[in-house]
């Protein structure tokens, strides 16, 4: 499902190049349930960002579904990214001022398709949120938060949900409830790419890819 | 995403950030309604200004005193210009070719007093030309006539305000008055006319013959003791005479003035037309002065549209992160923004049309209330308002819009983590 070759990334900063990633090469298959460790700075959000589209490599080739993402133009990216991709933040990022159920509905407003109130109320539901549809982010507990974000990384049926330290702002509890929400999708049949810097998150995935200083130091199956 | 959709998100958008949307809206108001204000108000006094004018006849001339050698149009005024006119002079005008009627005037402020009632007033000595001349009607009795003049007789004829406030329901004709103290039989009334002259309604005025004015009321000489006449107003048959008859009037003065071919007139020939331009171009320098207050105030709401526009985005960064992260394109972002600043400064705008009538009729109304003797109608042209919309419209797309645009064309990732 997602193949990727060779791939670099260097920041500019003012005149110095931080290589954030150096030569990357991986393939996850479908349904996999993947974490991504590493210390901070390792380069593991940038690679998450990369593999979501969210910023451009610097160099190398990425093939997502056997499709080549560096020929694609950013309303195709946009496209695929609302039909087949679904984000969750260590931040949350809803919008502040919406209800979850406006949060959550987003996704289907930029990528049309009808009966957006019963699909909107189905993902609430799958993340046990449905009661708290009209409630602003303010209102809702860290753990809630995260389950509208999920819910709004669901709501497209996408078959990739990137994670990228989910349960960083969360307590043990909220943060055992969003594992297994990502542990239920991806028995679903949705691909979960996950990143995270705690080991027992880790460890509760199918395999585990470490990244030391821009590189790939590791690649293991959970057993 | 379909265009219905980006003016849900956009309307939704406007209400969720309820303080920022009223905030933008307010410049706008502003601007607007200060335009639309102040520039109706402008028209509003020039209009007043044109119809004090109306109903003067356009085919009289006034002959006034002048002063060769005072500046500008300070050469008739009668501080500049001595006394130069008579009565003579009026009656020499009046046997030119073409003159249809000729009613010398002398003016002043004088105080009345009927029974309990006292009041201000001015008077108007003059003769029975004078109705015709100034467009006036009578509403009961009758006006001045030859044997008053000539007989300097004690009467007076009211103007129809001023026979309302000394007599209310009483009726006037045959009453006596007394002017500055002095005994005056009511032998008329004016019927009400309209109009009037900075302060002065043109129906508080009251009517004396000119004789009397002068013989009993202000005694005023020219520089060979006769007794003098303020100002002469001359009607002219028809308006092809206009020229010929002016050419008279100046050779018959010069004559009867004993004015060398060398020297210049010490009286003018005015025109209501002259007049009215010459406050024309008092008040079209007014309109123009309060139009740049009001452009200034249009350019300082658009600067407050533009300041909370460009913050709003800045803050909007991380939204327009997190809508490009679930799907949005560029376009759409661009449409939603597009939208949210075309709703506020089509609302905006609106309101501020609505505020800018109901300010500048409210300052009529309120000009009236206060009874100062003048009133202004607000004159809304639809140019002002169109002008006005159109400006603060544009700058609000566009200082909606070109941030909008930057921060669309940022990667998402940048635009998440903006700070």
């Amino acid at each position: 499902m997602i193949k990727l070759e060779n791939i670099t990334k260097i920041y500019q900063m003012g005149k110095v190049e931080v290589p954030a990633l150096k030569g990357i090469t991986l393939s996850i298959e479908e349904g996999e349930l993947v974490a991504i460790i590493g210390a901070s700075g390792s380069g593991k959000s940038t690679l998450m960002n990369i593999i979501g589209f969210l910023d451009k490599p610097t160099s190398g080739s990425y093939f997502l579904d056997g499709s080549d993402v560096s020929k694609l133009n950013d309303n195709k990216l946009a496209e695929m990214r609302n039909k087949k991709i679904g984000f969750v933040f260590q931040t949350y990022n809803l919008l502040p001022r919406a209800s979850a159920f406006a949060n959550v509905e987003l996704p289907i407003i930029y990528g049309g398709g009808g009966q957006k109130r019963r699909r909107t109320l189905e993902a609430l539901e799958r993340v046990g949120l449905a009661a708290r549809a009209t409630h602003k982010p303010t209102e809702l507990s860290g753990g809630e938060q995260q389950r509208v974000a999920i819910a709004r990384a669901l709501v497209n049926n996408p078959s990739l949900i990137l994670a990228d330290e989910p349960t960083g702002n969360l307590d043990s509890v909220a943060t055992a409830e969003i594992i297994a929400i990502f542990r239920q999708l991806n028995k679903d049949g949705i691909t979960v790419v996950m990143v995270t810097h705690e080991m027992d998150i880790a460890q509760q995935t199918q395999r585990i890819i470490r990244l030391l200083d821009g590189q790939i130091v590791s690649d293991e199956k959970v057993t | 995403m379909k265009f219905i959709e980006s003016f849900v998100i956009a309307i939704r958008s406007l209400f969720a950030n309820k303080l920022r949307s009223a905030l933008t809206m307010l410049g706008l108001i502003i601007g607007v309604g200060a335009v639309i204000t102040l520039m109706s108000l402008g028209s509003g006094l020039q209009n007043y200004i044109a119809s004090t004018f109306e109903g003067l006849g356009t085919n009289t001339v006034y002959v006034q005193p002048s002063n060769p050698d005072a500046p500008g149009s300070a050469q008739l005024a009668p501080g500049y210009a001595p006394p130069s006119l008579t009565l003579d002079d009026a009656e020499a005008i009046a046997d030119i070719p073409n003159v249809a009627g000729v009613a010398p005037v002398n003016e002043n402020f004088v105080g009345l007093s009927y029974g309990e009632e006292d009041l201000g007033s001015v008077v108007e000595g003059t003769t029975a030309e004078f109705l015709e001349a100034m467009g006036y009607e009578m509403a009961t009795g009758r006006f001045l006539s030859e044997r008053d003049v000539a007989s300097r007789d004690n009467v007076v004829v009211l103007g129809s305000t001023t026979a309302e406030d000394l007599f209310g329901d009483e009726e006037p004709i045959g009453k006596r008055i007394k002017i500055n103290d002095k005994r005056f039989t009511v032998i008329g009334v004016m019927a009400p006319r309209g109009g009037g002259f900075f302060g002065i309604s043109f129906d508080e005025l009251i009517a004396v013959p000119i004789t009397t004015y002068q013989s009993r009321l202000f005694t005023q000489r020219t520089a060979s003791g006769e007794d003098a006449v303020q100002s002469i107003a001359v009607m002219i048959s028809s308006s092809e005479a206009m020229d010929n008859v002016r050419a008279d009037i100046e050779s018959v003065l010069r004559k009867r003035h004993h004015i060398d071919e060398d020297e210049d007139n010490d009286f003018a020939l005015v025109s209501p037309e002259q007049i009215l331009e010459v406050f024309g171009a008092v008040t079209l320098g007014l309109t123009v002065f309060l139009g740049l207050i009001a452009g200034i105030s249009l350019l300082v709401g658009s600067i407050g549209i533009m300041n909370i526009m460009l913050v709003s985005v800045t803050e909007r960064t991380r939204e327009i992160g997190i809508r490009k992260a679930v799907g949005g394109k560029r376009r759409d972002i661009l449409l939603q923004f597009l939208t949210e600043a075309a709703l506020i400064s089509l609302v905006g705008g609106g309101v501020g049309i609505l505020a800018g009538l109901l300010v500048s009729r409210g300052i009529s109304w309120a000009i009236d209330l206060a009874d100062i003797g003048f009133s202004i109608t607000a004159v809304v042209s639809p140019y002002i308002v169109i002008l006005a919309v159109s400006v603060s419209v544009i700058i609000g797309l566009a200082s909606g819009i070109y941030p909008a645009m930057r921060a669309a064309r940022l990667n998402p990732i940048d635009a998440l983590h903006y700070e």
